[in-house]
Order: C-alpha cells, then sequence, then structure tokens
C-alpha cells in the first residue's frame, strides 16, 4: 500500500481545539457515552412502563402502547432526529426561545438524548412485553391467587424475573444505542465519529481518525457486553435461569 | 406557524426521483447483502478454521460499529486505496451512490449472515445427514435441503431486516446522497421549510415501513400454520 499513514498525527496540535488530536477524539468519546447514558436512562424507564402496560388487561393502554412502539419503530432515526432538533421546537415556543439563547451543544444534546432515548424505549418496550409474556401464565395466578393486587404480582413476581429474561437482548439494545449515537452527528453534535471525520478531513489522515474511532467502538460494545454479562451472573436465580450466559 | 402543504407539492417529482433511489438502494443492498451473508454465514458454520474465523471476525466487527463509520470509511478512504492500488495520479472518483451500494451490501451481509446462521441451524442436523446418506455432496445437500428451508424460517426475519435496511438507506445524507431524505432536506434548506419537509419525510417513512410491517405479520401467521 503506497498512501501515506502518519500516526504521530495523534500527538499533533488539533487546528480546531486546544492540545492535540487525541485529545481532541476522547472528548468526542465522553460526548458519545454521556448522550449514550441520558438516553439510556430514560429508555430504560420509559421502555419499562409501556413494555409493562402493553401486558395488562385495559384494551386501550395495550393499543396506546402499541402504537407507541410503531411509531418509534417505522420512521428512520435520522428522520426523528431532525424533527426533535428542528421541527418540535417549531410548535412549543419556550423550547424554541431556550434552544436559540443558549449554546448550540446544549441545544443539540437536548434533542439528541430525546430522540434517541424515546427511540431506544420503544424498541425496550417490545423486549420487555416479550419477557413478561414468556413467562408461565401460572405466575400472574398465582401472584393473585396469593392475594397479591395486580400492581404488586408485577413487582413482586413478573417484572423480577422477565427483567432477568430479557438481559442479553437489553444487551444489544444497548450497544446499538451507542451505536446510534453517532447519528446525532446529522445535527452537529462533536460526538465520536464526527470528530474523527473533522480530524481526517483537517489531516488528510483519513485511516488513522477512522481507525481509532473504529477501536473505540469495539472496545465500547466489548466493555458493555461483559459489564451486562456480569449482572446477568450476580442476578441469577439459583437452578431457575442458568448464570452466566454469553 | 402556518404549514404549507404547496412547497411539498410542488417538490413531489423531485422527492419521487428521491424515493425511487432509496427504493432502488434497499431492493440492491437487500439482494447482495443476502448473497454475501449466505455466503459468510456458510463460512462461518465451516468446518475449516480459518475461513469461519475470518467470517466471524468480518461479522463482529461490522456489529460492533455504526453505519455512519462505515460509510465514512469507504467514502473516504476508497478513493486513496484505490488510487494506490492501480497507480494512477489522482483519486478516482466514486461519489455517494456507488460508495453507498458497496457499503450497505458489505454492511448488511453481516446482519443478513447472522439470520441465516440461525436459520440453517434451526435445521435439523437429521436432515444433513439424510442428504449425505442420500449421496448429495455438500453444495447439493446446502442448495436443495438446508437453505431452501432455512429461508423459508427465517423469511419474517429478513423480511422485517429488509424495512430495517429500508429505513436505514436515509444514512447516506451524511455522504450527500440524494435518496428520499437527502431530496427532502435539499428541498427543505432551499425553502426554508423545515417543519413540512421533514414531518412529510417522516409521515412517508411511517406509512411505507408501517404498511410493510403489517404484511410481515400477516406472512408470519401463514408460515407458522404451515409448520
Amino acid at each position: 500500500m503506497a498512501f501515506n499513514m502518519d500516526w504521530d498525527v495523534f500527538t499533533q496540535d488539533a487546528t480546531v481545539a486546544d492540545g492535540p488530536w487525541w485529545e481532541y477524539l476522547v472528548a468526542g468519546i465522553g460526548w458519545t457515552l454521556t448522550l449514550s447514558a441520558c438516553a439510556w436512562v430514560i429508555a430504560l424507564v420509559l421502555g419499562s412502563v409501556i413494555g409493562t402496560l402493553r401486558t395488562t388487561e385495559r384494551t386501550w393502554v395495550v393499543q396506546l402502547g402499541n402504537a407507541w412502539v410503531e411509531l418509534f419503530r417505522n420512521v428512520p432515526l435520522l428522520v426523528q432526529m431532525f424533527l426533535w432538533y428542528f421541527v418540535v421546537p417549531e410548535f412549543i415556543p419556550p423550547l424554541k426561545r431556550w434552544m436559540v439563547g443558549t449554546e448550540p451543544i446544549y441545544a443539540q444534546f437536548m434533542a439528541a438524548v430525546l430522540c434517541l432515548g424515546l427511540f431506544t424505549s420503544a424498541r425496550i418496550a417490545e423486549q420487555v412485553r416479550a419477557g413478561i409474556q414468556s413467562l408461565p401464565r401460572g405466575q400472574r395466578y398465582a401472584g393473585l391467587a396469593v392475594g397479591l393486587t395486580q400492581a404488586q404480582t408485577y413487582r413482586y413476581v413478573l417484572l423480577p424475573m422477565a427483567f432477568r429474561i430479557i438481559i442479553p437482548p437489553l444487551t444489544s439494545e444497548t450497544m446499538n444505542l451507542i451505536k446510534n449515537s453517532s447519528i446525532a452527528l446529522t445535527i452537529g453534535l462533536a460526538e465520536l465519529t464526527f470528530r474523527s471525520r473533522e480530524m481526517g478531513e483537517l489531516t488528510f489522515q483519513f485511516f488513522p481518525a477512522f481507525a481509532a474511532a473504529t477501536v473505540v467502538y469495539i472496545v465500547i460494545a466489548m466493555s458493555a457486553n461483559r459489564i451486562m454479562a456480569f449482572i446477568e451472573r450476580r442476578v441469577a436465580v439459583p437452578g431457575y435461569i442458568a448464570g452466566g450466559g454469553k | 406557524m402556518n404549514f404549507d402543504l404547496g412547497v411539498i407539492q410542488a417538490a413531489l417529482p423531485y422527492l419521487w426521483k428521491g424515493m425511487q433511489y432509496t427504493l432502488e438502494l434497499t431492493v440492491i443492498a437487500t439482494l447482495g447483502g443476502l448473497f454475501f451473508g449466505t455466503l459468510l454465514a456458510l463460512a462461518r458454520l465451516s468446518s475449516i478454521k480459518p475461513l469461519s474465523l475470518v467470517a466471524t471476525g468480518y461479522i463482529n466487527l461490522m456489529r460492533s460499529i455504526p453505519l455512519v463509520l462505515v460509510l465514512f470509511w469507504f467514502f473516504f478512504l476508497m478513493p486513496v486505496v484505490i488510487q494506490s492500488l492501480t497507480g494512477a495520479e489522482r483519486p478516482p472518483f466514486i461519489g455517494p451512490d456507488r460508495t453507498a451500494i458497496i457499503t450497505f451490501i458489505m454492511f448488511e451481509a453481516a446482519y443478513f449472515a447472522e439470520i441465516m446462521r440461525a436459520g440453517i441451524q434451526s435445521i435439523s442436523r437429521g436432515q444433513v445427514n439424510a442428504a449425505y446418506a442420500l449421496g448429495l455432496n455438500y453444495r447439493q445437500s446446502m442448495t436443495h435441503i438446508i437453505l431452501p428451508q432455512a429461508f423459508r424460517n427465517m423469511l419474517p426475519v429478513l423480511l422485517t431486516q429488509t424495512i430495517i435496511l429500508f429505513q436505514d438507506t436515509s444514512l447516506v445524507y451524511v455522504i450527500s446522497g440524494t435518496d428520499f431524505l437527502g431530496a427532502t432536506s435539499k428541498i427543505a434548506q432551499r425553502d426554508s421549510r423545515l417543519v413540512e419537509m421533514y414531518t412529510f419525510a417522516a409521515v412517508v417513512y411511517f406509512v411505507i415501513s408501517f404498511s410493510l410491517s403489517l404484511l410481515v405479520k400477516r406472512l408470519q401467521k401463514k408460515i407458522a400454520i404451515i409448520r
């Protein structure tokens, strides 16, 4: 291969920020992780609530939950990102005023967190519903039979088992979320992929820049996988679901 | 604020062109992804160790990095790599369209490969043994016995992945491709009508993806009865 690759580029001064390029990329990793973490909290809370509601007996609640899932699942994430950043503020004047007045990075961050959080909540809701419905029907009846209310049955019988079952799919949703956070670059949020492209364009060292981003994503994905596997082992019910998993 | 439908109407011919490109890209990437994905799945399940290691590595790599980053890899680096291989004076122009087709085929192949692998592994061992017992060789037992059944088992999942792919093609926006969303956003910026155009794009994507997913659900029920 003849094209020149200069790996020293990482220690050279970044033209767009103080400090060398590697520091600039590390700050990008910070944005990627912060964005993913905030969105993950929203997604887990909302997804659990909506997923649970979809297994209740009230038809209109179930349908509302289904509508939520279908809505977020059938519009491309990139379009949703544009909706949250460009369209929604137009209908909420106070939000619009705040977005215009504040630093762009806060406005971008808020839109991206909402977008990724709600998008992922629909996917987690689907996992939670599947998890609850995969439990034998007898568990619900047993809970009600010993005198628990419906809420208590969910809290003490169904959900603890369902959440253990769905840890593997939740792991892949978490990794999807981290990958999806790169789409925030389309609204100008300077996360990892954004910064590696900028570094490539300004130094013409695309290969080292993208290679660095790729390695970081692989490391993040593997760490997320390990953490979830650790949680799965820690919470495994002895003798019920094989502890550990992959 | 006023919602101006006229803007959308005036842009329809241009948007339709974008949609044609989106559909074209979806179909080509699906077919290419299926072809290479099946090969990858076979390689991954192969008893030849190096082959299965390479396939597994490729699939895991593609599945752990964002599609946007893969698009950038090909968009910015392919011209330079081709230049250094052919020794040309300048990097050749590849453009967003061809970059998108190559990237989506290579990226989706990894996802289709995992679906196909699950499909192949869902076929009971006895089928393979029976095929060998009848004197078929590896290729014959795969093409006549295993793959047709695997495809059928996996059809709903494959179609769902195709719907996801249809939505993902909107990402060619990041390399300035003019797919449906690219066309929408160009008009939106030209006319400063972001609200109308992006809402319209969302509605169109929703209607198409939702109807397709309903069709897949019906198909799933049909197949489930036969099995």
